[in-house]
């Protein structure tokens, strides 16, 4: 079973496949070939089209254009349960599984064996635990399967899938969640997969985790395939720079001119020392000083977003302490943050940041409204100077201050929140991803605007996956790799290729 | 519509102007829900001709439109409590049942006043205070639920809904106690320049709590949890207080209704005190063009869905009608308010069938 008579037909393969979104080329005549046995993995930061690739071999979308070949056949998934059906299965992040049945039940779920025309639970039982047993995994099958952890059922989704006679296996961020002895636990069974002949796509953003299991990568970026790679011969420094599409120079003469640490005179605003929270992100010290600012780089689930929800208490840190002006803090909620001077414009606009019902001016007052109390109500004269003051400060371009703040472009709704904190006069801003989805020349001021805050005297956290960028304005970066700080980079030591290195290595 | 558009243009040709400005007004809610009162109001005149007639009967004014007032006091207030919950994006299921706790708090306390019990929390004015203190813990009792522990607000409120009759059962010994006491059958009962005291109440407090959001950053605040709690979490706003703050308010409206009921009929009656009003203050909130999402919220429109929901009930019992009839044309009623409110069924209306079918594409 385990040979295959063709060994040269691929299990898998995709040519030329293409999807455009109303607004975007999501995937653009993407190649891809995927061999029994091996595991192929996928990376590319976000927006790189992976996760448009897997929904258009699930059946999750329809494709533009492009041929999809199961076993030298091309076939056309209509829908998750069709491409189930023609042996391709999907084990996403979040498990898909019915968490109040047993582990058998949802290992048989829609094809109990019968007996007398009754479900045969003692044959349910039996064969769900011989299929476990199979990869070394012995549990209670009977228990529900919100009883056992993450890995465990991200396992029985994987031995589901698996027992529906897949042969194509798609495991979409598997290990985001787990530790470290879950994730091997994850790949012993990934392993014996392999053995069996079943071709395996991975999808994850951990770089170790990719050359300990990977026999293929491929990169996409953009919507375009970057590259193809047996991992053996793909250095790391080369699979970062695919990534971020940045080439590496031989030698950078590219020189700071504002010299080493210019700040070394001003005071230190903020200081963490071993700031952590179990299973987001390793021990990290960090210190800024006011008018300093400090880029945070890393790829996408390296951490980035992490260390500004602990500084700002959206998270609580389980070890280490803060510091604001030499003084211990200890916050626990970001209206605590705002009190101690901070700010953080996050990464998440929809979600995380505008109001969009609220017109541009309340959303413009509202962390300032929100300092000052339910009673000490800005009267609407002052609420319409601060909105048309910002208005102006920041170009934000809007009709009149009365419009929903929804309507607004990307890079204009990014303006409104930074002028939300803005007005509400902070001391240390953090900005997540300030200057993703947003236009060109948006994307310009917004630099310039961090620039003068700087300028202002404003310590400031920037979090961004645009090298470029970081080095432009950064003074210090913090490089963050699979959930841990693992250098720090100052002055002239700031370039890209330092950074792409610095991610890319111990 | 723009609003800058409407401003710019009066000073084009008259025409133009009273074009825009039937425009401007045609797209606002007041507008709507106006004229759904009005055509309610012209129906029961068509019913019964002599619907808006008011006479003076021993110092109080009788007539369809002062009953009409009286009856929707009690919603009203309910209304109030209910806009402000619903704009957070919650619900408060349980009006009804503090309605009927408050109620057999207010009558049973009385009742030991009436017995002589002389302690000073058995004077009639303490009374009153313990039982809006009543409701006020009532509503705090849900909001801690919603707020901290994150229940559903639909679930955390149908706890205290199906729980609160049985709490007033068990005040009034599962009586319906009757008392006779003057001060607080007045809340229900009183009579002020001719005018029946339920409508000043109604009105003081819708006033008292316009004033309290709109002069104050709550009502932009309660917005602002109701449209993305999140996002005004990372704002700095403390969204759970918010959240408590309009279950308490809702609860203490839903005490002052409970009393004005006990007071009309001088009892408390644990199973029918308020009994359905959580239906009927949900849907005048709704009428009144507050959307169940959260949000922005209209007080005095709400309280207007009140004044339409009575004043068809009105009309329904000076009709021929059999009663029987009454709740199936209640809800075709509602309907048909509700899809005159509907932009997108005027827009339906108004044009050919295509566009509404080739605008959804």
């Amino acid at each position: 079973m385990t040979t295959n008579p063709q060994q040269m037909t691929p299990l898998l393969e995709v040519k030329g496949l293409t999807k455009t979104f109303p607004s975007t080329v999501a995937l653009s005549e993407v190649d891809f070939t995927l061999l029994a046995g091996d595991v192929h993995v996928l990376v590319g930061e976000n927006g790189a089209g992976k996760s448009t690739l897997i929904k258009l071999i699930t059946g999750v979308h329809r494709k533009d254009a492009g041929t999809i070949l199961l076993e030298g056949k091309e076939i056309d998934p209509r829908s998750p349960r069709h491409a189930q059906e023609l042996g391709i299965s999907t084990v996403y992040q979040e498990v898909n599984l019915i968490p109040t049945l047993s582990v058998a039940e949802n290992i048989f779920l829609g094809r109990q064996p019968l007996r007398w025309g009754m479900i045969n639970m003692r044959a349910v039982e039996r064969q769900a635990k011989q299929l476990l047993k199979d990869f070394n995994v012995d549990i209670d099958v009977t228990r529900n399967l919100s009883s056992y952890s993450v890995a465990i059922q991200q396992i029985v989704a994987i031995v589901r899938g698996v027992s529906l006679s897949a042969k194509v296996l798609i495991l979409d961020e598997p290990t985001s969640s787990l530790d470290h002895h879950e994730v091997e636990m994850l790949f012993s069974v990934i392993r014996s997969l392999q053995a069996r002949g079943i071709g395996i796509i991975l999808i994850t953003h951990f770089l170790d985790q990719v050359y300990a299991i990977a026999t293929r990568i491929t990169v996409l970026r953009n919507g375009k395939k970057i590259g193809e790679h047996l991992v053996s011969e793909l250095p790391r420094v080369q699979l970062i720079t695919e990534m971020l599409g940045k080439e590496l120079t031989k030698d950078s003469d590219e020189q700071d001119e504002n010299a080493i640490s210019k700040h070394a005179n001003s005071e230190t605003f903020l200081k963490v020392n071993g700031f952590a929270r179990k299973g987001t992100i390793e021990p990290f010290d960090l210190e800024i000083r006011r008018g300093e600012i400090v880029g945070l780089a890393g790829l996408l689930g390296s951490g980035r977003t992490e260390v500004a929800h602990l500084i700002f208490g959206v998270e609580q840190n389980d070890k280490g302490e803060a510091y604001v002006n030499g003084k211990p803090v200890n916050i626990k909620s970001p209206r605590q943050a705002i009190r101690h001077g901070f700010a953080l414009c996050p990464e998440d606009r929809k979600i995380e940041g505008i109001i969009g019902d609220l017109s541009v001016r309340e959303n413009i007052i509202l962390a300032l409204q929100a300092k000052m109390g339910w009673f000490n109500y800005l009267s609407r004269q002052k609420q319409n100077e601060f909105a048309n003051q910002m208005i102006k400060a920041l170009s934000i371009a809007t009709p009149n201050a009365e419009k929903p703040v929804k309507e607004l472009s990307g890079g204009n709704q990014q303006k409104v929140i930074l002028a939300r904190w803005l007005i509400a006069n902070p001391d240390f801003l953090i900005l997540d991803e300030p200057t993703r989805g947003i236009d060109v020349g948006a994307h310009a001021e917004i630099i310039q605007i961090i620039k003068r805050l700087a300028n202002e005297g404003k310590a400031m956290l920037i979090i961004s996956s645009e090298l470029a960028e970081v080095v432009e304005y950064s003074d210090r970066v913090m490089i963050l790799r699979d959930r841990k700080k693992v250098r720090e980079l100052e002055g002239n030591d700031i370039n890209e290729n330092t950074i792409m290195k610095a991610i890319a290595t111990d | 519509m723009n609003v800058e558009g409407q401003q710019a243009n009066p000073a084009k040709s008259g025409l133009e102007g009273i074009k825009t400005l039937a425009i401007s007004v045609s797209s606002s809610r007041l507008f709507w829900t106006g004229l759904a009162l009005f055509i309610i109001l012209l129906v029961d005149l068509m019913i019964s001709p002599n619907f808006f007639e008011i006479r003076l009967v021993n110092d109080r004014l009788v007539g369809s439109i002062v009953n009409i007032l009286d009856n929707s006091a009690p919603y009203a207030l309910l209304a109030i409590g209910m806009t402000l919950v619903i704009a957070t994006k919650g619900i408060d299921l349980s009006v009804g049942a503090v309605m009927a706790i408050c109620a057999a708090v207010a009558v049973t306390l009385i009742k030991q006043y009436e017995a002589g019990a002389t302690e000073f929390y058995y004077q009639p004015g303490f009374v009153i205070l313990i039982t809006i203190g009543v409701g006020a813990i009532c509503g705090l009792w849900n909001g801690i639920l919603i707020a901290f522990l994150n229940l559903q607000p639909i679930i955390a409120t149908l706890i205290l809904m199906v729980a609160g009759r049985g709490v007033a059962q068990l005040i009034t010994n599962g009586q319906s106690p009757t008392f006779t006491n003057d001060t607080l059958a007045f809340i229900g009962r009183g009579v002020v320049w001719g005018v029946p005291f339920p409508i000043y109440i109604a009105f003081v407090v819708l006033i008292f709590v316009t004033l309290l959001v709109r002069r104050t950053a709550l009502g932009l605040l309660i917005e602002s949890v109701g449209v993305n709690d999140r996002a005004s979490y990372y704002a700095g706003i403390q969204a759970n207080a918010i959240k408590v703050f309009v279950y308490v308010l809702s609860g203490v409206c839903a005490a002052i209704a409970g009393m004005i009921v006990a007071g009309e009929v001088k009892s408390a009656d644990p199973h029918k005190a308020g009994l359905f009003s959580e239906l009927d203050a949900i849907l005048a909130v709704v009428i009144g063009g507050t959307s169940l999402l959260g949000g922005r919220f209209y007080l005095f429109l709400s309280v207007m869905g009140v004044l339409i929901i009575q004043s068809m009930l009105a009309g329904l019992y000076v009709s021929t009608l059999h009663p029987t009839t009454n709740l199936v044309v209640k809800a075709v009623v509602v309907l048909a308010v509700l899809l005159l409110q509907s932009p997108e069924f005027r827009r339906f209306i108004s044009q050919p069938f295509g566009k509404l079918s080739r605008r959804r594409r």
